[in-house]
């Protein structure tokens, strides 16, 4: 058994970074490259924006007293937010300058990246001790494979592609597969929720994980990159700059009219 | 159910949910898109179990919204709605009916079982022809793809298998 405020931690450490995926990928709408990109981010972005609040609704429950999903999303702070840092990475890149274009092989990377990890998650966890977390995982699962067909469609179609898409794409993968080494590296939450059943073991995840993305990176014509010994923070809740401004936007309606309801 | 009034009850509150026109394609119900999962009476009063389709289907909140309204309008104040969440929803639920339904209103239904993925194609559902192309995975519904046909022309929406 894990104690019930572990619990919480553990489910709002996975409720964040799909939230904050969603917002990043909110940005591009009524901005995509073409129609059907705009829809089918929108959409992507909803689905993740409804498995965040699944999961906030279900530690809500748990924790009781006056927690709420709209307390976890809109009232904590960028030090309570647990997502993993390039979940909150701008869409313009890693090294980009604050005001720079948005890069759509950064996104669509990012994406591949993120629903080959989330599928091997959510697998696991549709097995979880938790019941409430398991039925939410067997839901997610069925939509990160949707996301995860998207995405590899797009960066098959940018590796092989152009001159130039092949080199956005590739820059793409080699300044975020960093950023993933976060995702596979288990602390002691990550390690207390898979003793006791509720969780996941993070590190087990990497292999199958790694097969995915080599496979479609040989298809997409691009080299996947050398491995890294750079580990990002953001599940232990110490952020890169962008986190703060991503929640100023999203949390500034909620918190200029508290308890507002419409 | 032993008591027969209880469940004849039940089967009249199974009726009224379940002729809901779903918010977004009205063209089927709720009892059609097997989102009406059950009828049944938890703590002495009816509870009606529905299923989204979607994590982050918009139209959740307000079918269990109209739900709880055409319950209150026949007179079942008492009866709750609830979401649940498993198992997980399946267009494996959606019935013949239902699919003949989305059919004529030009909506190609799925194409195979949840399990034979969305790569499958549909036929259209104007002239039949199984020469078609997708133009986008998703269309004007989370639930849906767009495609075109290639012998009539015409652009339809898909329910993808899910």
């Amino acid at each position: 058994m894990i104690p019930r405020e572990r619990h919480v931690e553990y489910l709002l450490r996975l409720a964040d970074s799909p939230l904050v995926l969603s917002h990043r990928l909110s940005e591009w709408c009524g901005h995509g490259p073409v129609l059907e990109e705009d829809l089918a981010l929108a959409n992507i972005a909803l689905d993740l924006l409804g498995q965040a609040r699944l999961l906030y609704q279900h530690a809500a429950a748990l924790a009781g007293g006056d927690a709420s999903e709209d307390r976890y999303a809109y009232f904590r702070g960028v030090p309570e937010f647990r997502n993993f840092t390039m979940l909150e990475l701008p869409n313009s890149g890693v090294a980009s300058a604050g005001a720079a274009d948005p890069d759509y092989a950064f996104t669509i990377v990012r994406n591949a990246m993120y629903s080959a990890w989330a599928l091997e998650l959510w697998e696991r966890l549709s097995r979880s001790a938790d019941a409430g977390l398991a039925a939410i995982a067997a839901k997610s699962l069925k939509e990160a494979r949707y996301h995860l067909e998207h995405a590899s469609d797009w960066t098959i179609r940018f590796g092989d592609g152009t001159d130039a898409s092949h080199a956005r794409a590739q820059r793409a993968l080699d300044s975020l597969a960093p950023y993933a080494n976060e995702w596979f590296a288990a602390d002691a939450l990550d390690d207390e929720a898979a003793a006791s059943g509720l969780g996941v073991d993070c590190a087990a995840l990497r292999g199958p994980w790694l097969v995915r993305m080599r496979a479609l990176a040989e298809e997409a014509t691009l080299r996947w990159p050398e491995d890294s010994a750079f580990l990002s923070t953001g599940k232990r809740g110490l952020h890169g700059e962008h986190l703060g401004y991503l929640l100023a936007e999203m949390q500034s309606l909620a918190r200029a009219h508290p308890e507002a309801t419409w | 159910m032993a008591d027969p009034a209880a469940a004849a009850r039940l089967e009249t509150i199974r009726a009224i949910v379940g002729a809901i026109p779903d918010p977004e394609i009205p063209v089927v119900t709720l009892a059609d898109l097997g989102i009406l999962r059950d009828v049944l009476i938890d703590d002495g009063a009816p509870l009606v179990l529905l299923t989204p389709t979607y994590s982050g289907c918009p139209a959740t909140e307000a079918i269990a919204a109209q739900a709880r309204e055409a319950l209150d309008a026949a007179g079942f104040a008492d009866a709750r709605v609830r979401t649940v969440l498993a198992p997980a929803w399946s267009t494996d639920w959606i019935g013949e009916d239902a699919r003949r339904k989305l059919r004529d209103f030009g909506i190609a239904p799925p194409a195979c079982s949840a399990a034979c993925g969305a790569r499958t194609p549909p036929a259209c559902p104007r002239c039949g022809s199984g020469e078609v192309e997708q133009v986008s995975r998703w269309g004007s519904t989370p639930c849906k793809a767009h495609y075109r046909c290639l012998a009539c022309r015409e652009p339809f929406d898909y329910f993808k298998p899910y």
